[in-house]
C-alpha cells in the first residue's frame, strides 16, 4: 500500500481538528498552548506535502515562517502562562476574563 | 553700507531683549537709556545705509537693494523670504521712524520719571520700534504683516499701560478690536495677490503686468480697509481718540508719527496696484474723515483729543493725497506731520507733566509764562500744522491740495473740503493754543506749573527745528528743489505731475493760507479777546464726535449682542450637536456590541472558526473573488 499526498493530507486535517476540539474544550492555559501548537503542525504538515506533490518550493518556506513566529508566540505565551500560575495555581483560561467588555 | 539695513531693526531689538532680561534691575533712568541708546543707534545706522544709497545711480534702479535672510516659509510655489528692501520709500520712512522715534525715547526718561513700570515701558517702545522697521523694510507682504501685528500688539500693551485705569484697559481693547478688522483686510488681501500674481515680493508685484480691473480693484479696497483700520479712516476711526488713555510719548510716537501712518505707507508701497476706481474711493474716504476728524477737533476739551482729532484728520488729507494719484505728497505730509504732530503731543506731555496730570484745557491759560520752552516749541507746532509758511505743514498741505484740486472726476468738490478742513484745523488748534498757553489763568496755585527736565525740552526744540523747516525737503519753487519728488521716483511706475499752470498753482496757495488765516483770526476773536461770543460754539454734537462711537455701541450692544448670540445658539444646536451626536452614536453602538466581548477564549475560537467555515463556504460557491 503506497502512501499518497491524501494520507499526509488527511492526518495533517486530524491534527488541525484534534488541536481545535482542545482549545475548544480544554480549561488549562498551558495545554491550550499546546493545542495551538498542533493546529499549526498540522497545517505544516499540509504545507509540506502540497510542496512535495507540486514541486513547489514555497510551501516549505512558509512552514519556516510559520515556525519561527510559532516559535515567538511560545516564548511570549509560556512566559505568561507561567507567570500567570504561579500567582494563581490552578487557574483555568476561564478565570483570565479580565478584558471582558 | 547698505548692507547693514539688518543692524537697524536689529538694534531695538536687542534693547528690547536686554531690557527683558536686565531692564528690572537696571531701574531707572538706566533703562531708559539704554533704550534710547539702541533707538539713537538705530537712526545712525540708517543714516549710514541712506549715505550708501545715495552714493548709488538713480536712474539705473540701483537704488533698490534686497538682503535676503532665510527662507521663511518655503511651501511649494508660495515662497516667502525673511528679507529687507532698502529703497527711496523705506529709507525715507526709516529716517523720520528712528530719527522721531530716538527723541522721543530720549523724552520719555523724564516723562516716565517715577513710574513704577520704568524699565518695562521702554522694553515696549523698542520692541515697538523693531516691529515698525520690519514693517517699514520687509520686502515683501509677509513680513510687513509680520510688523504690522507686532506695532498692533504694542500698540494694544502701551495704551493699556496704566490698566489699572479702567478706561486704559477698555482703550486698548478697543484699539486691538478694531484694527483686527483692518488686519484682515491685509491678509485676504495678501491672499487675494498672491493668487493673483503667484507672489507676494513688493519687486516682483512692482514688475508684474496689470491684473484683470475687478480683481485689482478689489484687492486695492481690501489694502484700503487695512490702511483705514491701521491710520483711522471714516468708518474705523473711532480708537485713536481713545487710545490718548496711554502715556503721553507713546501718543505721539506710536498714534501720531509713525504707526498710524503705516497706512499710508502699505497704500504708497502698493501703488501700481491701486486702480482708478479704488483711488476714487480713497479720496473721497480721506476727505469725508479730514472734515469730519477737523470737525470733532473744534469741540474738545482735553488737550490730547484735540490732537487725536488733528491726527485722524491729517490722516485723511495723506489719503485724499494718495486717492488723488500724488503719492509724494502724501509721504511727505507723513514726514512733515510726524515732525510737528510729534512735536505737539510732546509739547501737550509737558503741559500735563507740569500741571501734575491735568488735561483739561479748561483748568489751564497762561502758561507761556510757566512754561516758556513747551510754549515756543508748541507755538512753531502751531503754526506748522494751521499752514502758515514757510513752516512745514505748509507745503505739504499746499501740495495735497493741489493734487485734491487736479482729480480728474470731483477734484474741486475734494479740494473744497480740504480747503475747508484746512480753515477748520487753523481754528482749532489756535483755539487750544489760547486756551492753554495764553488768556487768563484758570489753575489753582497749587498746581504750580513748571518747565520739564532737558531731557523733555530738548527733543523739543529738535522736533521744532524740524517742524519749522522740514518743507525745504521738497520746495516746489525751483523744478530741481523737489528733493523729496526726484528720490521717491524710481518707485514709482507711473510717476504724478501736476498739470497745472503757475498762476492756478500760485492762486491755490493763497486761497488756503487766506484760509488759515482766517481760522486763527476767528479763534482770536471767539477765545482770546472773545469779541465774539464763544458759549455755542463747542457743541455737543461735535463733542461726541457726531455720536459714531454710540451708534456704534448701539448697533453691537442691541441688534449686535443678539444677532451674537443667535450665532452661538447655532453653533451650540447644530455644530456643537453635530459633534455631540456623533460620539453618543458611538457610545450607544458600544455598549449595544459589548457583550460579545466575552473574555472566554473558546468564544473567540469559536467565532474565528465560524468565520474561516464561512469564508470557505463563500469561495467554494463562487461568491469571493
Amino acid at each position: 500500500m503506497e502512501v499518497t499526498t491524501g494520507w499526509y493530507l488527511v492526518l495533517g486535517a486530524l491534527l488541525f481538528v484534534i488541536g481545535g476540539t482542545g482549545l475548544l474544550i480544554r480549561r488549562n492555559p498551558l495545554v491550550m498552548l499546546m493545542c495551538v501548537e498542533l493546529m499549526l503542525n498540522g497545517v505544516n504538515l499540509s504545507f509540506v506535502a502540497f510542496s512535495r506533490t507540486l514541486g513547489d518550493v514555497g510551501g516549505q518556506t512558509v512552514v519556516f515562517f510559520v515556525l519561527v513566529v510559532a516559535a515567538a508566540e511560545v516564548v511570549v505565551g509560556l512566559g505568561l502562562v507561567v507567570a500567570i500560575l504561579r500567582r494563581q495555581p490552578g487557574t483555568t483560561a476561564d478565570d483570565l476574563s479580565a478584558l471582558k467588555g | 553700507m547698505v548692507e547693514l539695513v539688518w543692524l537697524v531693526p536689529a538694534l531695538p531689538l536687542i534693547g528690547f531683549v536686554l531690557l527683558l532680561a536686565v531692564g528690572n534691575s537696571l531701574g531707572e533712568p538706566r533703562a531708559g537709556w539704554l533704550a534710547t541708546t539702541a533707538a539713537g543707534a538705530s537712526f545712525v545706522v540708517t543714516l549710514v545705509v541712506f549715505i550708501g544709497l545715495l552714493a548709488r545711480d538713480s536712474h539705473s534702479g540701483e537704488r533698490s537693494y534686497e538682503l535676503v535672510l532665510f527662507k521663511w516659509l518655503p511651501a511649494g510655489s508660495l515662497q516667502v523670504d525673511a528679507g529687507f528692501l532698502v529703497d527711496p520709500l523705506s529709507i525715507t520712512m526709516a529716517l523720520f521712524v528712528t530719527g522721531v522715534g530716538a527723541l522721543i525715547h530720549l523724552y520719555s526718561i523724564g516723562y516716565m520719571h517715577g513710574d513704577p513700570k520704568y524699565s518695562k515701558f521702554f522694553l515696549y517702545l523698542n520692541l515697538f520700534l523693531f516691529s515698525m522697521l520690519m514693517l517699514v523694510f520687509g520686502n515683501n507682504l509677509v513680513v510687513t504683516f509680520l510688523g504690522w501685528e507686532g506695532v498692533g500688539a504694542c500698540s494694544y500693551f502701551l495704551i493699556s499701560f496704566w490698566h489699572q485705569r479702567e478706561s486704559a484697559a477698555t482703550a486698548g481693547k478697543k484699539a486691538f478690536v478694531t484694527n483686527r478688522v483692518g488686519d484682515w483686510g491685509f491678509m485676504v488681501a495678501t491672499f487675494a495677490i498672491w493668487s493673483a500674481l503667484g507672489t507676494v515680493t513688493y519687486t516682483e508685484i512692482a514688475q508684474s503686468p496689470a491684473m484683470a480691473t475687478a480683481t485689482g480693484t478689489a484687492i486695492s479696497l481690501l489694502l484700503f480697509v487695512a490702511a483705514a483700520g491701521k491710520s483711522a479712516q471714516l468708518p474705523l476711526s473711532v480708537w485713536l481718540p481713545d487710545a490718548m488713555e496711554g502715556p503721553t510719548p507713546v501718543s505721539a510716537m506710536v498714534h501720531a508719527a509713525t504707526m498710524v501712518t503705516s497706512g499710508v505707507y502699505l497704500l504708497v508701497r502698493m501703488n501700481n496696484v491701486l486702480t482708478d476706481d479704488a483711488l476714487l474711493i480713497i479720496a473721497v474716504v480721506g476727505a469725508a474723515t479730514a472734515l469730519f476728524a477737523a470737525l470733532c477737533a473744534v469741540a474738545q476739551h482735553d488737550i490730547k483729543k484735540v490732537l487725536a482729532y488733528s491726527t485722524i484728520s491729517q490722516l485723511g488729507y495723506m489719503f485724499l493725497a494718495i486717492g488723488s494719484g500724488a503719492y509724494v505728497a502724501a509721504i511727505f505730509h507723513v514726514i512733515t506731520h510726524a515732525f510737528f504732530k510729534a512735536l505737539l503731543f510732546l509739547g501737550s506731555g509737558s503741559v500735563i507733566h507740569g500741571m501734575g496730570d491735568e488735561q483739561d484745557m479748561r483748568k489751564m491759560g497762561a502758561l507761556r509764562l510757566a512754561m516758556p520752552i513747551t510754549a515756543a516749541t508748541f507755538i512753531v507746532g502751531w503754526l506748522a500744522i494751521a499752514g502758515v509758511p514757510p513752516f512745514a505743514g505748509f507745503w505739504s498741505k499746499d501740495e495735497i491740495l493741489l493734487a485734491a484740486w487736479e482729480q480728474h472726476n470731483i477734484g474741486p468738490l475734494l479740494w473744497g473740503v480740504g480747503l475747508v478742513t484746512a480753515l477748520l484745523t487753523a481754528y482749532y488748534m489756535s483755539r487750544q493754543v489760547i486756551l492753554v498757553f495764553f488768556g487768563e489763568q484758570r489753575w489753582d496755585e497749587e498746581a504750580h506749573p513748571h518747565e520739564s527736565s532737558w531731557t523733555m525740552t530738548a527733543p523739543l526744540c529738535v522736533l521744532a527745528g524740524a517742524a519749522a523747516v522740514g518743507g525745504v525737503i521738497n520746495l516746489p519753487l525751483v523744478k530741481d528743489w523737489l528733493v523729496l519728488e526726484h528720490f521717491l521716483e524710481p518707485i514709482f511706475n507711473h510717476p504724478h505731475h501736476f498739470s497745472s499752470g503757475t498762476l492756478t498753482k500760485i492762486a491755490l496757495a493763497v486761497i488756503s493760507v487766506a484760509a488759515g488765516i482766517v481760522g486763527i483770526f476767528f479763534a482770536v476773536m471767539t477765545w482770546l479777546t472773545k469779541r465774539i461770543p464763544n458759549d455755542r460754539l463747542e457743541p455737543d454734537f461735535l463733542e461726541n464726535a457726531m455720536y459714531i462711537d454710540a451708534t456704534y455701541a448701539r448697533v453691537v450692544g442691541g441688534v449686535g449682542t443678539s444677532g451674537f448670540q443667535g450665532t452661538a445658539n447655532v453653533d451650540e444646536r447644530f455644530v456643537d450637536g453635530a459633534v455631540n451626536g456623533i460620539g453618543k452614536v458611538i457610545l450607544k453602538t458600544g455598549q449595544l456590541i459589548r457583550p460579545a466581548q466575552s473574555g472566554y477564549i473558546r468564544n473567540y475560537a469559536v467565532g474565528v472558526a465560524v468565520g474561516a467555515l464561512a469564508i470557505i463556504v463563500l469561495l467554494t460557491w463562487g461568491l469571493l473573488r
